[in-house]
């Protein structure tokens, strides 16, 4: 490698070091993406340009071709992307990441036959990186809701025995040393039913705990191609974001009260006894209500705290519900946003949300500010969120849900639920709270219900 | 145990610099606010795309007659640039909208 080529991957590696640094505050987030964009772009070039090998003309072509189609291809996804399908975007591109690694496997493997170290690596590439990519095409696929949670019977029996198939193959083949095509085969094929398998029967609930974990994974496979390569930018890159994708990772498990081992190994739901438990206990009246019994309600409140969850971005109903908050904030009501740090399907899902819709930044207050002040609410009106407002995790030990930190609603004075039916959220457990006294349900699509609801108050 | 050592004492920079990097992504990402959970991990998405410079390893080393490596390693640089271009521009989309309504 040519000393040029190292200093340019130098300054790209410092360049991911400040942009992901950046990335973590406010005001500067916006330049350290650019920043790590740039360096990025800088290791690009000097890769193609920089090189010491004999490459054919063809081959420079093929790669001028590679790089324009995906280009286009990842510039129009992210520009016509709605934001309620960020969670689906992030999935996609980070499977794309893991199937990258996943080839330069393939292609190395031939190269490497005979020496262990590297053909570790190379296996290693293969294994995580097809295990990202089918992953999170099933996490995709759940999130647009084409794929619905998968069990198979002793699911977990069979993932495991799978996981560690897996690693005594891989390691079968390093020991062997052998140049043997259909062995790599049969274990991409392996790997890739293993990423199917793995997020199959993990519930929308877990979501964003699932993705964190790939998108670290896909920076691990990335680090470990550049081990193959002994190429620093694609070592240190790849470690920046497998941990930093851990971190993400165990504060959404935090925030679920839950291990990551029981986000992998217990999926959600699964028991049917507990559900039904839980229902037994939660039998009783619901209370329905109108749009205009609502209005009144809303109108004579003094303080009114929105509860958002992933029902309003199925619907949607980002911009109705700034609308909703503009009216009544022009009625003299204080008005203010709860966001549970697991509501949706990625971290801080309901932030990107609400910020696409220009709600204020200071009206979105955290689970642990929030809390304190729901004894003085008037109003709480939930939308589309479910689970994290189930007093279960307080009272019912026999929840799945228990222990788990909730937006603590039913201690306001009245409680509007918007969702569009009866049933169960994601974790599929019912909720008590639809059965408390103070609480009204109001049911349809939170688009058209919040719609209704607005047009009500302005005519107060 | 000999390979093992060998192989460790071979790669003791690479080491120093595997665990150095895990300790700064740990220390970056500590404390970051809730409301750039979003843009951070679309951001980190974008990064890890680095792998894209692998791909683009194999193709400029390819025998222009080795087909397989050739077309693997075309659609590993398409799908890796998918990665970066579509990870960076949509994080910078998501953060324009935090930023206008200062």
């Amino acid at each position: 490698m040519s000393i040029t080529l190292s200093i340019i991957y130098l300054i790209s590696t410092v360049t991911f070091v400040i942009g992901l640094k950046m990335l973590g505050h406010p005001e500067t987030a916006k330049r350290g993406n650019f920043i790590a964009a740039v360096g990025m772009v800088v290791a690009i070039i000097g890769t193609i340009f920089l090189h010491d090998f004999e490459v054919p003309t063809l081959n420079y072509i093929l790669i001028g071709i590679a790089l324009f189609i995906g280009s286009l291809i990842g510039w129009l996804i992210a520009m016509k992307v709605e934001m309620t399908k960020m969670p689906e975007l992030v999935s996609l591109f980070n499977g794309f990441g893991g199937a990258s690694a996943m080839l330069i496997g393939i292609v190395e493997y031939g190269n490497n036959v005979g020496d262990i170290a590297q053909t570790s690596t190379v296996i290693a590439a293969i294994v995580i990186g097809s295990i990202t990519f089918t992953g999170s095409l099933v996490a995709f696929g759940k999130l647009n809701g084409s794929l619905k949670d998968i069990r198979l019977p002793k699911y977990n029996l069979i993932n495991n025995i799978l996981f560690l198939g897996l690693i005594a193959f891989g390691a079968y083949i390093v020991m062997m040393g052998a140049n043997s095509t259909l062995l790599i085969y049969l274990l991409l094929f392996a790997s890739l039913v293993y990423g199917l398998l793995f997020v199959f029967p993990i519930g929308g609930a877990d979501m964003p705990v699932v993705i964190s974990l790939l998108n670290s994974l896909t920076g691990i496979a990335a680090a470990i191609t550049g081990v193959l390569y002994g190429n620093m930018v694609m070592l240190v890159g790849g470690i920046l974001v497998g941990s930093a994708g851990l971190i993400l990772t165990f504060v959404m498990c935090d925030a679920m009260n839950r291990s990551l081992s029981n986000v992998i190994f217990g999926a959600f739901g699964g028991d049917a006894e507990v559900g039904g438990a839980a229902v037994g206990k939660t039998g009783g009246s619901v209370k329905k209500t109108t749009a205009s019994d609502s209005a009144v309600l809303l109108n004579y409140a003094n303080k009114v705290v929105i509860v958002p969850g992933y029902g309003l971005a199925v619907a949607q109903a980002q911009h109705v519900i700034h609308e909703l908050e503009q009216v009544l904030t022009e009625k003299g009501v204080d008005v203010s946003y709860a966001i549970h740090p697991v509501a949706g399907r990625m971290p801080g899902h309901m932030n990107v949300l609400l910020a696409e819709s220009n709600v204020d930044y200071d009206k979105l207050i955290e689970m642990d500010n929030i809390n304190p002040q729901f004894p003085n609410t008037d109003v709480v009106l939930v939308v589309g969120a479910n689970d994290v407002v189930n007093p279960a995790a307080h009272n019912d030990p026999a929840s799945p849900i228990y222990g788990m930190p909730i937006l603590d609603v039913e201690n306001a004075k009245h409680i509007i639920v918007n969702k569009r039916s009866m049933n169960a959220g994601y974790a599929g457990i019912q909720n008590e709270l639809f059965f408390n006294t103070k609480t009204a349900m109001l049911f349809g699509d939170a688009k058209s219900a919040l719609t209704e609801l607005v047009s009500e108050l302005k005519n107060m | 145990m000999n390979e093992l050592l060998e192989f460790i004492s071979n790669n003791l920079e690479l080491i120093y610099i595997l665990i150095l990097a895990i300790f700064i992504g740990v220390e970056l990402i500590k404390n970051v606010p809730s409301v750039l959970h979003t843009p951070l991990m679309s951001g980190a998405n974008a990064l890890s795309g680095v792998v894209i410079v692998g791909a683009l390893l194999v193709m400029l080393q390819a025998d222009p007659k080795n087909y397989l490596a050739l077309g693997l390693g075309f659609i590993a640089v398409v799908l890796g640039i998918i990665n970066v271009v579509g990870g960076f521009a949509v994080t910078d989309r998501m953060l324009q909208m935090f930023k206008k309504r200062k």
